[in-house]
C-alpha cells in the first residue's frame, strides 16, 4: 500500500496520458514486473541510506561533542564506508543476478512461433514464422499471445538500434552482424508502446512501435489474417488507388502481397489498414493521416527514407488513401 | 601524526641565514619576470598559463551549458519544434563532447598545472613549455571544434560516436571527422598535460614531503594523470581506426567484412569509464583539501582515502562493460562487471565517510563559508548519484534504465555533483591564490543556492521521466505520453541553475583582480598553497615535516618570504626548480628550466592547423602546417637541455648538481611515461586484433585471407632492428668526453634510423607481395594497421635520432650532457620492442591457428 502511495506521488505527473502507455512503472510483462519490484526495493533501500547519510552529516555538523567525537574516528569510516556497503552490495548483487537468471531461464513457447524484429532507419520490420515455416512481414507492430513466453530475435539492417518496450521488459540492442534474443511474456492483454532506445541518427526520436498483447485465440486469428494476401480493393476509389499505387512505382519499395508490388526496402503494406499507426508511430492510422503522410512525410518525420510525393492531385490522394486504408 | 612544532628556532637553524645577500631577490624576480605586451603569449609559467587554462575551460563550460539550455527549451513540452531535428542532434553531440573533453578533463588539468607548484612549493612544473603547448593546442582546437555548431558542420553521432552510424555510409560529410580528428587531437593535449603532472608530482615536491605527507589533491592528480596515460590511448586508437575506416575503407567496424561495431564500444568505454573517475578523483582530492581547512582539523582517514583513490583508479579499468549491458553479451560477463561496478562504490563510501568524520572532528563547528556550502551540496548530490549508480549496476534494472532519462539523471548527479560542485567550491577557496581580492561570500551563497536548487529541480525529475519511458537523445516527444510536466519542471530547473552560474560570473567580474598578492592564508589552511608567492612561486622552499606544515609552524609564511629556506634565489641565473626523489623527496638536482618562447605557441597553432585542415580535406595546406609544426618542435627542443653549471648550494649545507642524466633525470621520466602511453595504445591494438579474431575467425588465413609472407621477411625486419639497437648501445658507451665532439655516434644514430625505416618497409613490402588488401577484410585491415602504428613510432624515432645526431655534430651532446642521446636510444629500444612484438603477432598468430 505504502509502495502504491509513493508510486502515485512520484509519477502523478506521468499519469496524465495513458493512451498507449510506454512506461516501466506500469508493467504488463513478466520481466518488467520483476524489474519493477527490484526498482522499488532499491529505491526504498537507497532512500533510507540517503536519509541516513544526510542525517549523519547533520549530526557531524551540529551534534554534541560526544557524538561528534564518535563520528570522527577511523572505526566509524571502516564501518560506514566499508563494512556496511560490502554487506548491502553483496546482497543486492545476488538478488540482481537471481532476477537476471530468472529472465534467462524462461523457455520460449513450444508452438514453433518465431518472431524476428529488424531495426531499420527509422522503422521496425517484424517477421513472423509459424510452426509450419510460413512466414510474413509486417511493420512497427508486435503482436504477442498473452501469458506465453515468446522469443524475439533482434537484428539490425544498418546501424545500432535498441528494442525497448518498457511495459514488457528491459531493452536489448540490435547490432549489425549479430542476433540478440529477447524473451517477452505479456501478462495481460492490451496495447502498449515502445521506442528505439539507442541513438540511431536522424529521426531516432520518431522510431516507435506498438505492442499488442492478445488472448491466444485473438492472436491466432490475427496471425491467419496477416499471413494471407491483401484483400482486393472494395470500392472504385480503392481500385483507382491500387492501379495508381503500382503505376507510380510505390511497389519498388513496398510490398503488397498478392499484387505486383514486391519491394522490400520499406515496410510491407499488405495489411497496413489494420495497423495502429503510420510512419513507425508518427500518426494515427486513418485516411486523412495517410494522405498527409504521402505528401508531407519529410516534415512529419524529417530525413526518413521515403521521398515526399507532391506529384499527386487531391483526387489521386483520396484514391491512394482509400486503397491503403482498405488493406485490412 | 605530525612531527613536533618548530618552536622559535635561531637564525642558524634555518637552511639559509638572514640577511639575504643584496640583489638575490631581484635576480630571482628578473629570471621569472613575465614578458610584457604581446610577448605575454610566450609566457610558460604556471601563474600565467594556469589561469588562462582555467578560463578557457570555464568558457567551454558556459558554451556547452548554453547548448543545454537550448535543448531544455526545446524539450520543455511535447511536440515542440523550436529547434529542428538535425540541429538538436548536433546540439547534444557537441554538449556532451564539449563537457567531457573540453571542460571536465581540461579544467582539472588546469587546476593541477596552476596549483601543484603552489602546493608543492616548486618554482613550476617540470615541462612548462609542454603544458603551455598543450593549452594553446587545446584552446585553438577546442574553439574551432565548438564553432562547427554555428555552420552546420558539427558532429551528430553523440559524444560516443558509435559506428556504424558514424561510418561514411550513414554519416557522410565532414561532421564526424571534426569529432574524430578534433577530439583525437585534444586527447593528445590531455596526455601531454598528464605527463607533466605525473613527473611534476613525483619529482618536484619540496624536501621532506614524502608520498605519505603529500596533500590529497596531489594524490588525486597523480592518479588522475596515470589513468589518462592508460585510458586515453584506447580512445585514440579507436578514433584512428574509425577515421581510417571512414577515409580509406579499412573495415574494422563493418560486420560483413569481419569487423564488429562492438569493438568500438569496448575501446571507447575502456577509456570512457575511467574517464568518469578521471574527472571525479581530482575533485574528491579538492574536497579532501577544503574539508580539513573548513573544519580546522587534519583530515581523518588520510591513509584510507589514499587507498580509496588508488582502488578507484584501479577498479575503474574493470567496469567498462557496464555501459554495454544491453548489447547482448553473455551472462557471465554481466555478472562479473555488475560485481565490479558495485565494488567501486566502496572507495567512494570511504571518502564520503572520511569527510563526514573530518567535519565531526573539528573543535569548532564547520565554518559555513561558500566553499562549505558547495561541499555540502556536493555530498548531497554525489551520494544520491552514487546510490542510483548502484541501481544501474544491477543488470536487470539497467535493462530498463539504460539509454533512458534515468541514466541522464544519474550521470549528471555523479558528474555535476561529483565534479562541478567541488570545482565551484575550489574557485571560491583558491581564488585568493591568484586574485588580490576574495570572491564575495554573499554572491557566492546566492550562486550556490540557485545552482543547488536548480540542479535538483532539473535532474531529479529525470529519474522518473526515464522510467516513465522517455529515451535519451530524442529531440522531441509526443505530447500525450505523460512526460510534459516532468520536462517542464526540468527546464525551469535548468534556467535556475544557469542563473546561479551567471551570479558566479558577476561575482568574478566584480571581485576577481588578477594578482599574486592576495590576502594571506585567508582560510587558515594547513597546506602550502596560500604562502606568499610571486611569479617564481615561493621565495624559498621549506622542508616539510608533516601533512599540515603551516598549522605546525605558523611563522612559516614569513620564513619563506624572507628566504630562510632552501633555494632563496636563482643559482643558475635563470629559471630553475629543485628536483627531489620520487618517494622520500630528498633534493637531487637543480633543473634548469626553459624561458618563454614562441616555438611552442607556433607548434600548437600549426599542429591544430594540421589536424583541422586535414578534417576538411585541405591536404596541401594541412601538410604545410604539419611541416611548420615539426620545425617549431625542433626549434623548441633545440633550446632545451642546457649545459651543466656544476654543483650549487641550495642552503642547509646541501650541494646538488645542475644537470642529471639517466634514471634520475626528468627527461628520462617523461620518456618513460611517453613509452607507457605508446604501449597502452599498442595494447589496445593487440586487444582489437584478438577481439576481431574471436568475432570473425573466418576472415583469417588460411581460409579467409592470403597466408602471411615467408618467415624470411619478419626475420629480415627483426635483424635490421636488432642490429640498429646494438649499434646504438655501442655508440652510447663511446660518447665523447665532456666538451669534445665525435662523428661516430651521429653516424650510428643516422644508420640506426635507416635500419628501422628499412625494417618497416620490408614488413609492408612482404604483405603487399601476398596480395593482402587492407580493404578486403578486418584481417587485412589489422595487418596493415600494425604497420601503420609501427610507422608512427618509427617516424618519431627517426626524427629524434636525427635530432640527437644533429645536436652531437653541433657539440651539444657528450658523455655527461647526454640526455638527447639517451632519449633517442630509449625510444629506439621501445620502438624496436613494440615492432618485434608486432612481428610475432602478425606472422606467428595466423600460423598458430592455421
Amino acid at each position: 500500500m505504502m509502495r502504491r502511495l509513493i508510486l502515485l506521488l512520484l509519477i502523478l505527473p506521468a499519469l496524465g496520458g495513458c493512451a498507449g502507455s510506454q512506461s516501466a512503472f506500469m508493467p504488463r510483462g513478466a520481466e518488467a514486473e520483476r524489474i519493477d519490484t527490484l526498482f522499488w526495493v532499491m529505491t526504498i533501500g537507497g532512500g533510507i541510506i540517503f536519509v541516513g547519510v544526510i542525517a549523519i552529516t547533520a549530526v557531524a555538523m551540529l551534534g554534541g561533542a560526544r557524538v561528534r567525537r564518535a563520528l570522527s574516528s577511523e572505526p566509524f569510516i571502516n564501518g560506514a564506508g566499508i563494512a556496511f556497503p560490502s554487506v548491502v552490495l553483496t546482497v543486492l548483487l545476488v538478488y540482481g543476478l537471481l532476477i537476471l537468471g530468472a529472465g534467462a531461464r524462461t523457455p520460449p513457447a513450444g508452438d514453433g512461433l518465431r518472431i524476428a524484429v529488424s531495426g531499420e532507419l527509422w522503422w521496425w520490420r517484424v517477421t513472423y514464422t509459424d510452426a509450419e515455416g510460413n512466414t510474413f512481414d509486417t511493420a512497427n507492430e508486435l503482436h504477442l499471445p498473452v501469458g506465453e513466453p515468446v522469443a524475439v530475435e533482434l537484428t539490425s539492417a544498418d546501424v545500432i538500434h535498441s528494442f525497448w518496450a518498457p511495459n514488457l521488459a528491459g531493452k536489448l540492442d540490435m547490432i549489425p552482424g549479430r542476433t540478440n534474443t529477447l524473451t517477452l511474456t505479456a501478462t495481460q492483454p492490451g496495447v502498449t508502446r515502445g521506442q528505439c532506445a539507442e541513438y540511431c541518427g536522424g529521426a531516432h526520436a520518431f522510431m516507435s512501435f506498438h505492442v499488442v498483447a492478445q488472448p491466444r485465440e485473438e492472436f491466432d486469428a490475427w496471425m491467419r489474417q496477416e499471413a494471407g494476401p491483401a484483400v482486393p480493393p472494395a470500392s472504385e476509389a480503392a481500385e483507382r488507388g491500387a492501379a495508381l499505387f503500382l503505376s507510380a512505382g510505390c511497389g519498388a519499395c513496398h510490398a503488397v502481397r498478392g499484387t505486383e508490388a514486391t519491394g522490400t526496402i520499406g515496410p510491407d503494406l499488405t495489411h497496413i489498414g489494420a495497423r495502429r499507426s503510420i510512419g513507425a508511430g508518427m500518426l494515427p492510422n486513418d485516411a486523412a493521416a495517410m494522405r498527409q503522410w504521402i505528401v508531407d512525410n519529410q516534415h512529419i518525420k524529417p530525413e526518413n527514407k521515403m521521398p515526399a510525393y507532391e506529384i499527386f492531385t487531391e483526387a489521386e490522394l483520396d484514391d491512394l488513401s482509400a486503397y491503403l486504408e482498405g488493406l485490412k | 601524526m605530525s612531527d613536533a612544532p618548530h618552536g622559535t628556532p635561531r637564525n642558524d637553524e634555518f637552511p639559509n641565514s638572514l640577511p639575504r645577500p643584496e640583489g638575490e631577490l631581484e635576480a630571482l624576480e628578473r629570471a621569472w619576470e613575465m614578458p610584457k605586451g604581446i610577448r605575454i603569449l610566450t609566457e610558460i609559467n604556471n601563474n600565467f598559463v594556469g589561469p588562462l587554462y582555467i578560463a578557457a575551460a570555464f568558457l567551454f563550460f558556459v558554451l556547452a551549458g548554453i547548448l543545454a539550455l537550448l535543448m531544455r527549451t526545446q524539450l520543455a513540452f511535447g511536440d515542440n519544434d523550436f529547434i529542428g531535428q538535425d540541429l538538436y542532434n548536433q546540439l547534444f553531440t557537441v554538449h556532451g563532447t564539449t563537457m567531457m573533453f573540453l571542460f571536465a578533463v581540461p579544467v582539472v588539468e588546469a587546476l593541477g598545472v596552476m596549483m601543484l607548484p603552489q602546493i608543492m612549493a616548486s618554482r613550476d612544473l617540470p615541462y612548462p613549455r609542454l603544458s603551455a603547448f598543450a593549452i594553446w593546442a587545446y584552446i585553438v582546437g577546442g574553439l574551432v571544434f565548438f564553432s562547427t555548431i554555428f555552420y552546420d558542420l558539427a558532429p551528430k553521432g553523440d559524444w560516443f560516436m558509435y559506428p556504424p552510424l558514424t561510418l561514411t555510409e550513414y554519416s557522410p560529410g565532414d561532421n564526424a571527422d571534426f569529432w574524430l580528428l578534433g577530439i583525437g587531437f585534444i586527447e593528445i593535449s590531455a596526455i601531454a598535460g598528464a605527463i607533466e603532472i605525473i613527473v611534476g608530482v613525483l619529482r618536484t615536491r619540496p624536501p621532506g614531503m614524502t608520498l605519505a605527507r603529500m596533500p590529497i589533491f596531489a594524490w588525486g592528480m597523480l592518479i588522475f594523470a596515470s589513468m589518462i596515460v592508460f585510458a586515453f590511448p584506447a580512445v585514440i586508437l579507436a578514433t584512428m581506426l574509425l577515421e581510417i575506416e571512414r577515409a580509406f575503407g579499412w573495415p574494422f567496424f563493418t560486420a560483413e567484412l569481419g569487423g564488429d561495431a562492438l569493438l568500438w564500444q569496448h575501446l571507447f568505454w575502456f577509456f570512457g569509464h575511467p574517464e568518469v573517475y578521471i574527472i571525479f578523483l581530482p575533485a574528491a582530492g579538492l574536497v579532501s583539501m577544503m574539508v580539513p581547512t573548513m573544519a580546522q582539523t587534519p583530515l581523518v582517514g588520510y591513509r584510507l582515502i589514499v587507498v580509496a583513490l588508488i582502488a578507484t583508479g584501479f577498479f575503474s579499468f574493470g567496469l567498462w562493460v557496464h555501459h554495454m549491458f544491453t548489447t547482448g553479451i553473455p551472462a557471465l560477463s554481466l555478472a562479473f562487471f555488475s560485481a565490479a561496478s558495485m565494488a567501486v562504490a566502496i572507495p567512494s563510501g570511504i571518502q564520503v565517510f572520511s569527510w563526514i568524520a573530518t567535519i565531526a572532528a573539528g573543535r569548532e563547528r564547520l565554518r559555513m563559508s561558500v566553499p562549505s556550502h558547495f561541499i555540502l551540496g556536493f555530498l548531497f548530490i554525489f551520494t544520491l548519484g552514487g546510490l542510483t549508480g548502484v541501481m544501474v549496476a544491477v543488470v536487470p534494472f539497467d535493462f530498463q534504465a539504460h539509454d533512458s532519462y534515468f541514466v541522464v539523471a544519474h550521470f549528471h548527479y555523479v558528474l555535476v555533483g561529483g565534479m562541478v560542485f567541488p570545482l565551484f567550491a575550489t574557485f571560491y577557496y583558491w581564488a585568493p591564490v591568484i586574485s588580490s581580492r576574495m570572491l564575495s561570500e554573499r554572491l557566492g551563497k546566492w550562486a550556490f543556492w540557485l545552482m543547488f536548487i536548480g540542479f535538483n529541480v532539473t535532474f531529479f525529475p529525470m529519474h522518473i521521466t526515464g522510467l516513465a519511458g522517455m529515451p535519451r537523445r530524442v529531440w522531441t516527444y509526443p505530447g500525450n505520453m505523460g512526460w510534459d510536466l516532468l520536462n517542464t519542471i526540468s527546464t525551469i530547473g535548468a534556467f535556475t541553475f544557469a542563473t546561479g552560474v551567471l551570479v558566479f560570473i558577476v561575482d568574478v567580474a566584480l571581485n576577481f583582480r588578477f594578482g599574486l598578492q592576495g590576502p594571506r592564508n585567508p582560510w587558515n589552511a594547513g597546506t602550502l598553497e596560500f604562502m606568499p608567492n610571486g611569479n617564481y612561486s615561493m621565495r624559498s622552499i621549506p622542508r616539510v615535516t608533516s601533512r599540515d606544515p603551516v598549522w605546525d609552524n605558523p611563522s612559516l609564511p614569513e620564513e619563506i618570504e624572507q628566504g630562510r629556506h632552501y633555494l632563496p634565489g636563482t643559482v643558475t641565473g635563470g629559471r630553475e626548480t629543485l628536483v627531489t626523489s620520487p618517494i622520500e623527496a630528498e633534493p637531487q638536482y637543480i633543473m634548469q628550466m626553459p624561458q618563454p618562447s614562441w616555438t611552442h605557441v607556433s607548434a600548437a597553432v600549426f599542429t591544430a592547423g594540421f589536424f583541422l585542415l586535414l578534417t576538411i580535406k585541405q591536404v596541401e595546406l594541412s601538410l604545410t602546417c604539419g611541416v611548420i609544426a615539426v620545425i617549431s618542435f625542433i626549434a623548441w627542443g633545440w633550446q632545451l637541455d642546457k649545459p651543466d653549471k656544476g654543483m650549487v648550494d641550495i642552503g642547509g649545507g646541501i650541494r646538488v648538481p645542475t644537470y642529471a642524466s639517466g634514471p634520475q633525470s626528468h627527461s628520462w621520466w617523461a620518456m618513460v611515461v611517453l613509452m607507457l602511453v605508446a604501449a597502452a595504445l599498442y595494447a589496445s591494438y593487440f586487444f582489437s586484433y584478438l577481439y576481431l579474431w574471436t568475432v570473425s575467425p573466418e576472415v583469417w588465413p588460411p581460409g579467409g585471407s592470403p597466408e602471411p609472407p615467408p618467415l624470411l621477411y619478419p626475420l629480415g625486419s627483426a635483424v635490421l632492428m636488432v642490429g640498429g639497437g646494438i649499434a646504438i648501445r655501442w655508440a652510447g658507451r663511446r660518447l665523447p668526453a665532456e666538451g669534445a665532439r665525435s662523428f661516430a655516434a651521429p653516424a650510428v644514430l643516422a644508420l640506426a634510423a635507416l635500419l628501422l625505416a628499412g625494417a618497416l618497409a620490408l614488413e609492408i613490402y612482404g604483405h603487399l607481395g601476398t596480395g593482402l588488401s587492407p580493404t578486403a577484410s578486418s584481417y587485412g585491415a589489422l595487418v596493415y594497421m600494425n604497420a601503420f602504428l609501427v610507422a608512427e613510432t618509427v617516424a618519431a624515432t627517426v626524427v629524434l635520432c636525427l635530432f640527437a645526431a644533429a645536436r652531437q655534430i653541433r657539440g651539444h651532446v657528450d658523455a655527461v650532457r647526454r640526455a638527447n642521446f639517451d632519449n633517442a636510444a630509449l625510444l629506439y629500444y621501445y620502438t624496436s620492442a613494440q615492432a618485434l612484438f608486432g612481428l610475432v603477432l602478425i606472422h606467428g598468430f595466423p600460423r598458430l591457428i592455421g
